[in-house]
């Protein structure tokens, strides 16, 4: 007996001293970032320090004032007025296409299902360069509202997690509704939505986190608008060969900044992410 | 339920859409024939029927989109019709103009609007045929309904009808609408354009471009070596990543993810949020950092230099070295991964019956064995759809390659490709960067049919795939 208990000890230790090792593995990248945005203006991108001599402040206040090539600020603010605007309309586009394919039944609903999937099997952006000459047609092309029509107008095809949260609501429930008289309307919004909570809120934080993370529709749309662009596409320039000595320290700030709210939300809402998926795809 | 397999599946699928269209064409001939005089008129006067039985709303709905329609064929439609077959006739060219003493640019046609407005016309005649359909069907069942002297269905009563026996239809017009427009056009645009010669020499508005047929197609399979090579090159390469990225992160991410539930590990819930961390980082973040770190001269060789375990001439070829940098991709994915699977599997393993595990302890089975006979098998059962989908991810998966090494180290036996480029990230720099759309175009289908047959195969195979409505 006493040979198990040993044999366990030592097992846990080599668990626990294994997830050590992985933790900080998983963490250096990160906390690289994190002290290098804090780094002193060098000669050259990276110092062979892992760990920066001087520390300052300077790389956030000039993400913020030294708008002249760079505007952080700007970008800032374009990504959250696309990611609020196409937040709104992805979620409503979502819920609704979730909620008819799972619970209302009509005749075209298997083929809508079948050429949804079959559409999802193209490469996303090999009609990027159709939608924008598409949007250049009618005059919206370099415009922050076409970007948020691009980011909500194919959403509905993406109902597949709501679409399986809501097959697990039992139907009997809203059966005994339209006993009493409501409409399929009312059941939608008086039985379905409120008990769908979980799944609401992780569609609302997907869609308001694509536009912060999306960079290659953005490019595709905006090409070289600079005043239009977002954060991701802005920052992807602050690196590039002739900006990077300059600008990397930058750089790290202004990831930081990004990063900062959507690893919070993520964090929130990981317990909606796996119920979400897990209630699509496993009912084994 | 007997079960089919695929071909008898698509050839069932194919039948009905046959028979349904054999019966829509019937349905639509007898209507005519037994029709009285108002729903014969609303064969040529959309909504007449309607208006005539005093449903002044339906029929004024119906009259309008018929006007509408109309104008807009005469206006545009006829025009963009006529010029598809030839995609535009009339190059753009300069004339003296010797009043002015200039060059002037004469309007040429523009071939990829032409091909834009052309699709998009073909678009709104299929969707008005539907509604004229639509139209007399309506026509004929008013007529029935008067006949056996029942009330008509008020304008009121559509409307109330929208929120709960037409529901789907209120609630699915948005987004059918809008999936039409950003997803359905331009995909039909962009399949015709494999079709055509639509390269850097054929730029409209200055040139023209015009069909070929398949000849794309024949090119990059078959005829020109330097397209042939590099497909099958980056095919062969984006089939070994997606299934390294898919089943190493699944493999791994469980292991993780056991070792973490394992009983005896202590402050779970801290290991978790680690890990979980790093998958919150936006990707395109994380993507590039490590790009930059694992650069020839970024930190982690600048790192090495100075612990003096590798001299400056020798630093390792992370990201510039074909094979290298093919492993790095994947290692790197792991790192971006692994946390993510063990995110999903967690709740899954919980599941598993844990007297399977006892019991298989008592038959004195190693945790491999338990590992390889118990946890695997009931994880891949229950997680094949999420499987497949990864894997139809993977070889989409634009982000990972394109953010790390851009495809790069590029190579001279490649068109327009470097050696870690996925065939998608290979569409990306086509159109991009060398804007020959007919060959990326021409790419694209390949990977839709390659991505729709490796789906068809695995989801009829695997047991996942059951009637949705027993759960309800």
């Amino acid at each position: 007996m006493t040979n198990m208990k040993t044999k366990n000890a030592i097992v846990n230790t080599i668990c626990h001293v294994g997830l050590t090792i992985l933790a900080v593995i998983w963490l250096i990248p990160i906390a690289w970032l994190l002290m290098h945005s804090f780094r002193e203006k060098p000669t050259g991108a990276f110092p062979s320090a892992l760990i920066p001599e001087t520390w300052t402040f300077d790389n956030y206040i000039k993400l913020f004032t030294d708008t002249q090539l760079f505007n952080y600020p700007r970008w800032f603010m374009n990504t959250l007025v696309v990611a609020i605007a196409s937040c709104i309309v992805t979620t409503i586009l979502v819920l609704l296409t979730a909620y008819a394919f799972s619970r209302l039944r009509f005749k075209a609903r298997k083929p809508l299902m079948n050429v949804i999937l079959i559409l999802g099997m193209f490469p996303a952006f090999m009609s990027m360069v159709a939608i924008y000459h598409l949007l250049k047609a009618i005059g919206l092309s370099q415009s922050l509202f076409s970007l948020v029509l691009v980011y909500s107008g194919g959403a509905a095809m993406n109902y597949y997690i709501a679409k399986g949260f809501f097959d697990t609501i039992p139907r009997s429930i809203d059966e005994a509704a339209m006993l009493d008289g409501a409409t399929k309307n009312q059941v939608f919004w008086k039985i379905t939505l409120p008990m769908s909570k979980p799944i609401v809120i992780y569609t609302i934080m997907q869609a308001f986190i694509s536009p912060w993370v999306d960079f290659i529709f953005v490019s595709v749309i905006m090409k070289d608008n600079y005043q239009k662009y977002t954060i991701a596409l802005g920052l992807y320039q602050m690196i590039t060969r002739e900006n990077i000595q300059q600008y990397f320290t930058q750089f790290c700030a202004g990831a930081v900044i990004v990063a900062i709210p959507i690893t919070i939300l993520f964090i929130i809402m990981q317990k909606y992410y796996v119920s979400g998926i897990t209630a699509g795809g496993a009912k084994g | 339920m007997k079960k089919k397999n695929l071909f008898q599946r698509i050839s069932s699928s194919f039948s009905s859409f046959f028979r349904s269209i054999r019966n829509g064409f019937t349905g639509f001939v007898n209507r005519f024939v037994l029709g009285d005089i108002k729903t014969k008129l609303s064969y040529v006067i959309m909504g007449f029927g309607c208006l005539a039985r005093k449903q002044i709303g339906r029929g004024l709905l119906f009259l309008g989109s018929e006007v509408i329609f109309i104008l807009y064929m005469i206006t545009n439609g006829v025009f963009y019709l006529s010029k598809l077959p030839t995609l535009g006739t009339t190059t753009q060219g300069e004339v003296w103009n010797p009043e002015l003493q200039i060059y002037e640019i004469t309007q040429g046609d523009n071939s990829m609007l032409l091909l834009l407005f052309g699709v998009a016309t073909i678009c709104i005649i299929i969707g008005f045929f539907v509604l004229y359909i639509w139209n007399t069907k309506m026509a004929y069942e008013m007529q029935l309904l008067e006949e056996k002297g029942k009330p008509l269905p008020t304008f009121k009563q559509d409307i109330k009808d929208l929120g709960n026996k037409n529901f789907h239809i209120t609630v699915l017009s948005l987004p059918i609408v809008l999936t039409f427009a950003f997803t359905i056009l331009p995909l039909i645009f962009m399949i015709l354009m494999a079709f055509t010669n639509f390269d850097k020499n054929h730029q409209p508005p200055g040139n023209l471009f015009t069909w070929v047929g398949f000849r794309n197609f024949s090119e990059v399979l078959i005829s020109n070596p330097m397209w042939q090579q590099t497909f099958i090159q980056l095919l062969i390469w984006t089939l070994v990543w997606a299934f390294f990225a898919t089943f190493l992160n699944y493999v791994l991410g469980m292991i993780l993810a056991i070792i973490i539930n394992k009983k005896g590990v202590r402050f779970k819930k801290m290991w978790r949020t680690i890990f979980i961390i790093t998958i919150a980082i936006p990707q395109f973040v994380s993507l590039m950092l490590m790009s930059k770190i694992l650069a020839d001269q970024g930190a982690l060789n600048n790192l090495l230099v100075t612990l003096g375990w590798i001299t400056d001439g020798e630093r390792i070829k992370f990201l510039t070295d074909g094979n290298i940098a093919k492993i790095v991709v994947i290692v790197v994915n792991l790192w971006v991964g692994i946390p993510y699977t063990m995110l999903i599997t967690s709740g899954i393993l919980m599941n598993i019956p844990q007297d399977l595990y006892e019991a298989s302890k008592l038959d004195g089975a190693s945790p491999i064995q338990q590992f390889m006979h118990i946890t695997l098998p009931y994880m891949l059962h229950v997680t094949t759809p999420y499987l497949i989908t990864q894997f139809v991810g993977n070889i989409n998966n634009f982000n990972v390659i394109y953010l790390l090494t851009g495809g790069d180290p590029k190579s001279l036996n490649l068109f327009q490709a470097g050696e870690t480029d996925l065939l998608v990230t290979w569409l990306y720099k086509l159109t991009v960067n060398e804007q020959n759309y007919a060959l990326a175009s021409t790419i694209g289908i390949i990977i839709f049919v390659l991505l729709a047959t490796i789906s068809l195969l695995t989801y009829n195979k695997s047991n996942a795939v059951q009637e949705e409505d027993t759960f309800a």
